[in-house]
């Protein structure tokens, strides 16, 4: 993997910490303008250093920028001011290596294409040999216990297949960082539920490093090895919360006493 | 796929989707019955106004001239607006494969390139307000009169719908399907191939449906001034010439041409049916 040729070329990062942030903002400021010609600050003066196989996750009050800070770290827009370096390189280069898996709020399958079509079209830009492509989506399918679905077309899916299918496909090309902006924000709480257990096991499986943005307190802690807190316009990031909950997290921890005084902690942070 | 098949989890949209048979009765019910309205309709006005063959013909000398001979020993009226019709149809095919080639590579150039939009639209636009009538001729005196002005003239009226609804369809695409995209680090080849035309298919089919019977209206202006007598365009010339004497010709001409038209959208909502396959189109329904 290059995460790890990575770990062993950055000596001078290695000195100052025990292991490399896989992603790092250093000083990142963006800004935007208003159809008014108002000049916004989204984010302020973000620095951030995320490690390998880390769940971290984000939150913050609506419009607080979390999304935008995901999709700068993906290259899918540009920092106003201050520097991101993902795995030693540019988000840019990064994105062109295929480091990043996203899924969106919306599943963003294509209908066109069946659903394991849609698992296999990263696969397909990426130019996998046919069989591999084939042998690659069945295996992420059956991962996401989908296997019979496979020739379906999304409008056939409930909401919570499609998003299944959608990070099936994220983790088809095998990405260094799965980058998720709120994918379970449109299910209903207990479909929530379930997915939050199968992304545990898949995370658990494939020591893929998380950035999961999300609104809920309770996802934010059942999921993540790390919560960051962020601030209402402009972004800042004002808490840094270890989870150390144990792995493999049952579904029960989430009514012990630990997992509710790590609640009222993050939500003492939102009040921050 | 089996409902069964569908599980418990899977919207329900699988079960209201009718059989095919009964869809096609009801769809061949209601044709028939507008059919019949219209027959009532046409024959009612005229028996309440009074209007004479010359104004409203009978729908039944209409439907029986062309059953009848031109002339003694010639053959049938149907018969020869078949021929006519199978004439301008071929013209028209050539045409909407031009047209609507021409329409899709357009709009690939304007998705692609807002400078070349801005700059050739103003143009592609102009060029539908003159009418065909007027330019018809000057394509007959440029290529002669034969296959090609035909097709071209067919042409001209068919890239326009293409185009501008193409053109719709690929810049129209979710952003954040894009966004998919650009997480691959996919090529603008790859994104135009994977993404904007398949998003794009519904819109490029309901503009092919416009052009298919557009084609057969511009095959058959294309044929009034070269004086080719093969086609429908003739036929309509000519009755019209003798329409104090035999009417009913005439119309009997317009339904056959009607019926092109009808013919030509036909055959590309089957081909949209076959390629479309991914959204049935009722399940909405």
């Amino acid at each position: 993997m290059s995460t790890s040729a990575n770990l062993v070329n950055s000596v001078e990062s290695a000195a100052a910490a025990p292991v490399a942030p896989i992603v790092s903002f250093k000083g990142v400021n963006r800004r935007f303008k208003t159809a008014g010609g108002q000049v916004v600050n989204a984010l302020h003066d973000i620095n951030l250093d995320i490690y390998p196989a880390e769940f971290v996750s984000i939150i913050g009050p609506s419009g607080c920028g979390k999304s935008t800070l995901l999709r700068i770290a993906a290259d899918l827009l540009p920092p106003s001011d201050g520097e991101v370096v993902v795995n030693g390189k540019t988000p840019n280069q990064a994105r062109l290596n295929r480091e990043y898996g996203m899924v969106f709020q919306a599943a963003v399958l294509y209908e066109w294409r069946s659903v394991l079509k849609n698992i296999q079209l990263p696969l397909e830009v990426m130019k996998w040999p046919a069989a591999e492509r084939e042998s690659r989506s069945r295996e992420m399918l059956s991962m996401v216990e989908l296997a019979d679905f496979a020739n379906h077309y999304p409008w056939q899916l409930s909401g919570g297949m499609q998003q299944r299918v959608a990070i099936a496909r994220a983790l088809a090309f095998k990405p260094s960082i799965l980058l998720m902006d709120e994918p379970f924000g449109a299910l209903d709480e207990m479909t929530r539920e379930r997915m939050n257990i199968e992304l545990l096991n898949i995370w658990g499986k494939t020591q893929t490093t998380v950035i999961f943005i999300t609104h809920s307190i309770q996802e934010a802690v059942y999921l993540s090895s790390r919560i960051i807190v962020m601030s209402a316009r402009p972004g800042q990031v004002v808490s840094d919360i270890p989870i150390n909950l144990p792995h493999p997290r049952a579904p029960e921890v989430r009514d012990t006493e630990e997992f509710f005084h790590l609640v009222s902690q993050v939500r003492a942070g939102l009040r921050a | 796929m089996t409902e069964a098949a569908l599980g418990n989890s899977v919207s329900d949209n699988a079960d209201r989707i009718p059989s095919q048979a009964a869809k096609l009765a009801r769809t061949l019910g209601t044709f028939v019955l507008v059919l019949v309205i219209i027959v009532i309709l046409y024959q009612g006005v005229k028996a309440l106004f009074n209007l004479d063959v010359l104004t409203l013909p009978n729908l039944s000398s209409i439907i029986g001239t062309l059953f009848e001979p031109i002339q003694e020993g010639k053959p049938l009226l149907g018969q020869l607006l078949l021929s006519a019709a199978l004439f301008t149809l071929r013209g028209a095919s050539l045409g909407f494969a031009l047209g609507a080639s021409i329409g899709f590579v357009l709009a690939v150039i304007f998705a692609h390139s807002k400078l070349l939009e801005r700059g050739l639209m103003p143009f592609v636009v102009a060029s539908q307000t003159v009418p065909i009538l007027a330019i018809a001729p000057m394509v007959v005196v440029w290529l002669k009169a034969g296959w090609l002005s035909i097709a071209v003239i067919a042409a001209y009226l068919t890239f326009f719908p293409v185009t501008i609804n193409t053109l719709r369809g690929l810049i129209s695409v979710p952003p954040t399907a894009l966004e998919l995209m650009d997480s691959y680090a996919a090529t603008r080849w790859q994104i135009l191939i994977k993404l904007r035309i398949p998003h794009a298919l519904p819109y490029i089919f309901t503009a092919l449906k416009v052009a298919a019977t557009a084609s057969i209206v511009g095959a058959i202006i294309a044929e009034l001034p070269s004086g080719i007598q093969d086609g429908l365009g003739y036929a309509i010339l000519n009755f019209a010439q003798y329409y104090t004497s035999a009417p009913e010709r005439l119309w009997a001409t317009n339904l056959v041409a009607a019926l092109t038209g009808m013919v030509a959208f036909g055959a590309v909502a089957l081909v949209e049916r076959l390629v479309v396959r991914w959204s049935p189109s009722d399940r909405q329904a």
